[in-house]
């Protein structure tokens, strides 16, 4: 008994605590936001527009602004696919009368655009006041947003050349969007209540139905897509992106040639970075000796790595004429020995 | 990473860095003294160690015959690295780009090498990344988190949070997986890229540190009645916004964490805040928290009205798809990788579900003709990967592995065959097919689809 008098005296006194000590406050945590700190974080825009600044723009003052901060990464008219997709084109008049972007269904679209996807004109309007331009994020103001779509619609047909966008009209425009009709929430991927209690989808109902079969399952085995030889090498030497021990190693992919070259490349760069090629040429003297007569005069030598690694790292003068070597303790020592090996294997 | 034994049933020499085609060739005709020069120079940088004595194959492994330098000489002392890092023989399994996919790094991907990972804990370093407008280093002692209301009634109190005062509140620990809504987005229409780094490198898996969104909310006076819905903001420039169903938050699931295997979150995952919504994809664990808005609708906010919807045959797109559902890949041995020998293996894999726990893992060698139950390796945890492992003697023969997870609501998944029909091939999001890896004669695994 005397065994468990103890915890148990323990418990009764944590207990008795725990009831003492119950907070549902956090006291000293946190503190009131002040309106004008909510009004300046607090600036998404909902479809039902609540959130929206007052303001307004032209179709003109938006080409003028577009040119100037858009049109670099866009292209003028919003087609550029150079930096990012589309944002424009791809509808027709007939969508916007519909509502529904025919060319996502029937193939005839290349690629999807912004207006081919869109639903809600609060969503670009709240994305380009949050994050655009690209490099200066939330530097717009609410006139520039609102002419800058102006311009963005204009150029998908949806509102005239002498169009001024504003807080009174956008619901209109939202409207007119060539795919407001054009999402569904029927589906079984949304975490919360289903939509017949008020939330969205199906409540959580999957859409495919495998059964676990564990014997004869199929009569044969049906490939449908293998590995195209161009995908084989796109990403580089898979041997490299595999540990060289284990269970398993990864497939050569590029050959040793490429695999040289690739490993080449990379010395290159570490000697432009170090600071190398501001002296050296691969294949002649800037200030200090051409890599191919320090190759030269080394070959022979069986020390020569060893040797030319202390050289690097702790510079030297007289061998190459008077001009000094400075010290490279700035060069880790692996990528001194990597250069060193890089160099008298004939770098390239 | 030694010898290169002649053995029953090897197929190839192993493909060491070091040994050229010929000095491989060499091996085989029993010419084997280079291999030993090139040892003790890669093993000393020339330096300090007594000659070789030169020891015959036939007596033994050289690598046991002859100490090495790390048995004969002093290490190196403690906080050398006050950092720790991986072995600089670990130089390969990295978080790589898929070139093409992205134009632009602040608004790419990096995927997390699951070719060569263990267990379910992916380390911080290699995470995968997906940021949409770059990330930041964010000052901690300047970072804010604001909770408000999108009208008054929703909230008795808007209030600011420090993280000096956040990290004061009682916290969780808890070990989920993030996947990204497009991983594996590729692969959609016809096999893409090569490795599993790249089919299903945007999933990683950490313990998370943090305080339950309720917790905050309900600090600030929500009224559920109202509100049934959070919106979530980030700090970057794009200030990234998702909406989050408030019975998420109810449940005690979702919280915002400062935490990621037992240090701060990277700056890259987030740093010093972001949200965990277990079982959801990786576009809504907001990451540099800033603002939490509690509403009564959803917010249709560009990555949830452009991006990250779902494009289906009939040309509708699926809004607010959120869920990961059920979903498995082999990793070993898995695209892009070779088996050098016949024999024995241990065939390993990642198994998850976004609505639960991992109930079973099943795995086919005949392209899923036939199955075997795998066995699943330590705990089973809640919307966690869960790594299974089953037992393969490789007679030479081709092969195509596939694995099946079923999750403990009993959903099982889905071939490409099922998932095409219902889906179409232009989805890019959600994409949880059965993966398939084929292996041919020369032990060579490589990437295919079976329908």
């Amino acid at each position: 008994m005397f065994r468990f008098s103890k915890p148990l005296f323990v418990f009764a006194l944590f207990s008795a605590s725990t009831v003492a000590l119950a907070v549902d406050k956090y006291d000293g945590v946190g503190r009131a936001a002040t309106p004008a700190e909510v009004k300046a974080w607090d600036i998404d825009v909902r479809p039902d527009f609540k959130g929206l600044p007052k303001g307004s723009g032209s179709v003109d003052r938006g080409q003028e602004l577009f040119e100037e901060k858009c049109a670099s990464c866009h292209g003028s008219f919003g087609e550029s696919n150079e930096v990012f997709t589309p944002l424009a084109g791809g509808t027709t008049k007939d969508d916007i009368k519909t509502g529904r972007v025919k060319g996502l269904s029937s193939g005839e679209l290349p690629q999807r655009t912004t207006f081919t996807k869109v639903a809600t004109i609060s969503t670009v309007f709240d994305y380009i006041q949050r994050a655009m331009p690209w490099t200066a994020p939330k530097s717009l103001k609410p006139d520039d947003v609102y002419a800058i779509l102006a311009y963005l619609l204009n150029l998908q047909e949806i509102v005239p050349g002498d169009f001024t966008l504003s807080d009174k009209n956008i619901a209109d425009v939202q409207k007119l969007l060539p795919n407001r009709n054009g999402m569904t929430t029927d589906h079984g991927m949304w975490p919360g209540a289903p939509a017949s209690k008020g939330g969205i989808g199906n409540g959580g109902k999957p859409d495919t139905a495998n059964k676990a079969c564990m014997k004869n399952c199929k009569p044969d085995v049906l490939i449908g897509s293998t590995l195209p030889e161009y995908a084989r090498t796109a990403h580089g030497e898979l041997r490299d992106q595999n540990r060289s021990f284990g269970a398993v190693r990864g497939t050569q992919t590029l050959g040793p040639e490429a695999a040289k070259k690739a490993a080449d490349a990379g010395t290159l760069e570490l000697a432009t970075k170090s600071g190398c090629m501001a002296c050296h040429g691969m294949k002649s003297k800037i200030v200090g000796p051409g890599y191919n007569e320090v190759v030269a005069r080394y070959k022979d030598q069986p020390d020569a790595e060893s040797r030319l690694v202390a050289k690097v790292k702790a510079g030297g003068q007289g061998v190459w004429g008077s001009i000094p070597m400075p010290p490279n303790g700035h060069i880790k020592d692996e990528d001194i020995s990597t250069l060193v090996k890089w160099i008298l294997s004939g770098s390239k | 990473m030694g010898e290169i034994n002649k053995q029953p049933g090897r197929l190839r020499a192993a493909p060491e860095n070091f040994l050229t085609e010929a000095q491989i060739k060499d091996v085989a005709a029993g010419r084997r003294d280079f291999l030993r020069k090139s040892l003790f120079a890669a093993g000393a940088a020339g330096a300090a160690l007594a000659a070789p004595k030169v020891v015959r194959a036939a007596e033994g492994d050289p690598n046991i015959l002859e100490n090495p330098a790390w048995t004969t000489s002093l290490g190196q002392p403690v906080a050398t690295n006050p950092y720790g890092m991986p072995s600089k023989y670990e130089s390969q399994l990295l978080r790589r780009e898929s070139p093409g996919l992205a134009r632009v790094g602040g608004a790419s991907v990096s995927f997390a090498p699951l070719q060569g990972l263990f267990g379910i804990i992916t380390p911080s370093g290699l995470h995968f990344e997906r940021h949409h407008q770059g990330w930041h280093d964010i000052d901690p002692s300047k970072h804010r988190l604001m909770v408000n209301g999108s009208d008054d009634s929703l909230l008795k109190k808007a209030k600011v949070y420090t993280l000096d005062e956040i990290m004061r509140l009682p916290s969780v620990s808890r070990i989920h997986f993030i996947e990204c809504g497009a991983n594996t987005g590729l692969e959609w229409g016809n096999v893409a890229v090569p490795t599993v780094q790249y089919t299903h490198g945007m999933i990683s898996c950490s313990e998370f540190t943090g305080v339950p969104l309720k917790l905050l909310l309900e600090d600030c006076g929500v009224d559920y009645k109202k509100a049934r819905y959070v919106l979530a903001e980030g700090a970057d420039g794009s200030s990234m916004t998702r909406t989050i169903p408030m019975e998420m938050v109810e449940s005690g699931e979702v919280f915002v964490a400062y935490g990621q295997n037992g240090e701060m979150l990277r700056p890259e995952n987030g740093y010093p805040l972001r949200l965990v919504v277990p079982g959801v994809q990786g576009v809504s664990w907001v990451k540099w928290l800033r603002r939490i808005e509690v509403g009564d609708k959803p917010y249709a906010t560009k990555d949830e009205a452009v991006h990250y919807i779902d494009l289906l045959p009939s040309g509708l797109h699926r809004q607010y798809s959120s869920i990961q559902e059920c979903k498995s890949v082999i990793t070993t041995p898995s695209g892009g990788q070779t088996l050098l020998d016949k024999g024995f293996y241990n065939v390993s894999g990642l198994a998850w579900s976004g609505r639960g726990k991992i109930k079973q893992v099943d795995v086919s060698f005949d392209g899923g003709v036939n199955w075997q139950t795998a066995r699943i390796e330590g705990p089973v945890q809640n919307k966690a990967l869960t790594r299974f492992n089953t037992n393969w003697v490789w007679d030479g023969s081709p092969a195509i592995l596939q694995s099946r997870a079923i999750d403990e609501t009993g959903f099982v998944q889905p071939t490409y065959g099922q998932l095409r029909k219902v889906r179409g091939t232009k989805s890019i999001y959600h994409n949880n097919a059965i993966q398939s890896w084929k292996v041919i004669e020369s032990g060579e695994v490589s990437n295919v689809q079976v329908l």
